[in-house]
Parts: structure tokens; C-alpha cells; sequence
């Protein structure tokens, strides 16, 4: 599961949970693969992240420090912050853990590099 | 097809799916020219705009069949499978695509407005089961609808190729479709050939009011000449995006460099690469 998944991934599907987001993260297994940098992609992508879950992603499995606090302005013309944007985004998958619903605890596993959002009969 | 003959009626999806099943999409040529035919038509009905790379949402993407057609036009993609089996064979394909093991039947997980464009191949028609004794197929259908609704962005597209196993069962997904806001409707192609026939419910997410595409092989899209504006089609995107038509040797030979690149281990090209087997073995 790649960070930007985990960017829009919710919880709310279960009942009673309102919002479900962000998930936390557990991770057990990190990888990180190299995907072509598409600055187009990125920059159309950057308004539909949320940029603070996305920092504490990032910190959740150890990358913190790989990216900025904040969207810089004009970001599309700044290669710098949209090629670390690519990389937590695109390039930084977790293998194996587990992903927390924010509101209920539940817990999420991820193995094989899939999160497993089955529920079970009482939480649908 | 004999009823009985219908997947659906046989087993759940995640027990239908199984390895054996599973394995069928990677190694069955029919299947897997079948399920890519579907899909570029699924996508072409999506009226992405030229030159964008997407984020897209693949619903039942099992094994990355449909994805790997999203990947070649330059997407980006998620896939959502109840199958495990199926989901492990995309990971096998090493598809581009983000997997998520989940049952479209409990609503989609993702954030509002998430979505440019949604594709579903041979998989909606699953949900008009029911499967498990505190299944109730109508409210899955509109749980499902309501949450797809709000993950897309507005004016997004949705496109659904389906087996529905009768009339009824095609008006309970409209309806439940249109109750959740969608606009659109069914798009059937080739609709006087039982064979060649196939049917696409494109859905709308509010927007501006879009019309409804016409289907391959009817009176208004000129008889028998779609399938030459359809291959003409692709001949132009190859221009346009710059790429090569799929299963070329070009293409074989782009493809190879990109997962070069990434880093992959891929066999080195030779005379050989993307040539046609004889057929004798
Ligand atoms: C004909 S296959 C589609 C294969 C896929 N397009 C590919 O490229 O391999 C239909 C898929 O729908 C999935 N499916 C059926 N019911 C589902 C459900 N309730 N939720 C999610 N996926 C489902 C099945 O597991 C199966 O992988």
C-alpha cells in the first residue's frame, strides 16, 4: 500500500464511525519501490491530499523527515517539493502491518502489500 | 447461458475465486483478451480527458487485468477485490495498481471527491446475490452506490461492464444507482448479436448534465463501422500520447525499459523479443 492509498483509505464504512481518518499506521514491513516521477500527476494530485495526514503517515513509518510540514505556494512550478511529494506518495509502500480506524480501534492488517478492509457481520 | 451455468449462481465470489479460478487470468488467453477488450472499451466509455494522467478506481479488479489497460493509457489506479486468490495474482503481475482486499458490498472506504473516474469489469453483477444469510442485495446495491457516489469527484464517470442475470436484476441496480444521485444510464453494445453483445451502465457523479455515449454497433453509431472508429481510435492515442499499440514489439520493448528503471529484473531484448510463436509446438 502505497501513502497516497493510505491518503484517501477510510474507515467510515463501519458502523458507526463518522469520519474513520485518518488511519493509523502500524508497519511491520516497509519497501520502497522506484515508480517514474510524474510532476503532472503530482501536482494535480496535491489538492485532493491531506497534507497533515500525510506527514504523520510519513512519520507513522519512520519517513518524517522526507517530506515538508506544509504545501509550499506554487507548488506545481517547484520540482524540489513535488519530487519528495512523488516519493512518499508513489514510492514508499507498507509490506506488512496494520492500519488503526481513529474512532473505533479497529484494526486494519496489511500483508502481501494488500490492507485487508473486510468487516465482520456486527459492523456492517 | 443455462442459469446453472452462471458463476454467480455457483459460490460466493471469494470461494468461486479461488487459485484455480484465479490462475485462469494469467495463464487462459481467451479470458485474459476478453477482459482486456472489456476494459479499454470500459475506459474508452470514461471519456478521460486527453493527456491526463487519472487517478482511477477499479472495482472487482481481481487480477489486474483492467488495471494493466489503465497503466498502458498512463493512469493511475487502486483496484478493490473480495478475492484474495485474485488479488495475489496482481501482485504476481506486479501490476502498478494499489490493491485493497474489500467487498464492494459494504460501501467504498475512501475519501470524498477521490476519484477521476471509476472502471468495473464483469464484477457489479455479483452484488445481486445474496450470499450470506444477513445479506439483503437491495441495500448492499445502495450502500455500495451511495458511498462510490462520494468518493468520486464531481462530474466523474463511472463505467460498468455486466452479466446482470435478468431484466429485474438490471432495474433493481439502475434504480438503486439513481437513488443514490447517479445520472447515466445503460450503453449496449452490439445489442441484435448474442454473442458480440455487452452491456456498460455509465454512471454520472453530478456535474455538468453529459450525455449519454451511443453503443457499438447500433443504428446511430453507424452500422458495423464502430469497430473501425474504435481500432482508428487507438491508432490516434498512439500518436498522441506517444505510445506504442499494446502487445507491439515497441510496446513489449517500453514496457521492458520502464521496469527497468524501476529497478526490476526483466529479460534483455533480442530479435526475438515480441515476435509472433509459430503455432506448432
Ligand atoms: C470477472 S472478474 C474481473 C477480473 C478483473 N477485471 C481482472 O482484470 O482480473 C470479477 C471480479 O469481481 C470480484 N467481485 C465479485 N464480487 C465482489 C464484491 N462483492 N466485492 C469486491 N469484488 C467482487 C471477484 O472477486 C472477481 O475478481
Amino acid at each position: 500500500m502505497k501513502l497516497l492509498t493510505h491518503n484517501m483509505l477510510t474507515s467510515n464504512i463501519i458502523k458507526g464511525v463518522t469520519k474513520g481518518f485518518p488511519l493509523g499506521i502500524q508497519v511491520s514491513k516497509l519497501e520502497e519501490k522506484s515508480v517514474d516521477f510524474n510532476p503532472d500527476f503530482v501536482a494535480r494530485m496535491i489538492p485532493k491530499i491531506d497534507w497533515s495526514a500525510l506527514k504523520q503517515a510519513a512519520s507513522d513509518v519512520g519517513k518524517g523527515d522526507e517530506i515538508p510540514a506544509d504545501i509550499v505556494p506554487q507548488y506545481e512550478q517547484n520540482e524540489d517539493f513535488l519530487k519528495k511529494a512523488h516519493h512518499v506518495l508513489m514510492e514508499i509502500e507498507v509490506i506488512e502491518g496494520e492500519l488503526v480506524c481513529p474512532e473505533s480501534g479497529r484494526k486494519f492488517p496489511v500483508s502481501n502489500g494488500i490492507p485487508n478492509m473486510l468487516l465482520n457481520e456486527d459492523e456492517v | 447461458m443455462a442459469s446453472g451455468g452462471r458463476p454467480e449462481r455457483q459460490a460466493p465470489p471469494e470461494i468461486f475465486y479461488n487459485e484455480d479460478e484465479a490462475r485462469k487470468y494469467s495463464t487462459n488467453t481467451r479470458i485474459i483478451e476478453i477482459q482486456s477488450q472489456l476494459s479499454e472499451r470500459a475506459i474508452e466509455l470514461l471519456r478521460l480527458p486527453d493527456d491526463t494522467s487519472c487517478f482511477i478506481l477499479d472495482i472487482g479488479c481481481g487480477s489486474g487485468l483492467s488495471g494493466e489497460c489503465l497503466t498502458d493509457l498512463g493512469h493511475y489506479w487502486v483496484g478493490l477485490d473480495i478475492s484474495s486468490a485474485m488479488l495475489d495474482v496482481a501482485v504476481e503481475r506486479e501490476t502498478e495498481g494499489d490493491l485493497i482486499l474489500g467487498d464492494m458490498g459494504y460501501g467504498m472506504p475512501f475519501k470524498p471527491g477521490t476519484f477521476d473516474g471509476v472502471i468495473s469489469i464483469s464484477a457489479l453483477q455479483w452484488l445481486c446475490n445474496a450470499d450470506k444469510k444477513y445479506h439483503h442485495p437491495p441495500k448492499r446495491l445502495l450502500k455500495f452506490f451511495t458511498t462510490l457516489y462520494a468518493s468520486m469527484a464531481r462530474g466523474a464517470r463511472a463505467v460498468f461492464q455486466l452479466y446482470p442475470e435478468n431484466s429485474s436484476q438490471l432495474e433493481l441496480i439502475t434504480q438503486q444507482a439513481m437513488r443514490s444521485g447517479f445520472t447515466g444510464g445503460l450503453v449496449v453494445d452490439y445489442p441484435n448479436s448474442t454473442k458480440a453483445k455487452k452491456m456498460f451502465l455509465c454512471l454520472f457523479a453530478g456535474g455538468q448534465p453529459q450525455q449519454l455515449p451511443k453503443g457499438l454497433g447500433t443504428e446511430e453509431s453507424q452500422t458495423n463501422k464502430s469497430q473501425i472508429t474504435f481500432s482508428d481510435k487507438r491508432e490516434r492515442m498512439k500518436n498522441v500520447r506517444g505510445k506504442s499499440l499494446k502487445k507491439s514489439r515497441d510496446w513489449i520493448l517500453e514496457k521492458k525499459e520502464r521496469r527497468r528503471r524501476q529497478g526490476k529484473e526483466v529479460r534483455p531484448d533480442t530479435k526475438y523479443t515480441g515476435r509472433k510463436r509459430k503455432a506448432y509446438f
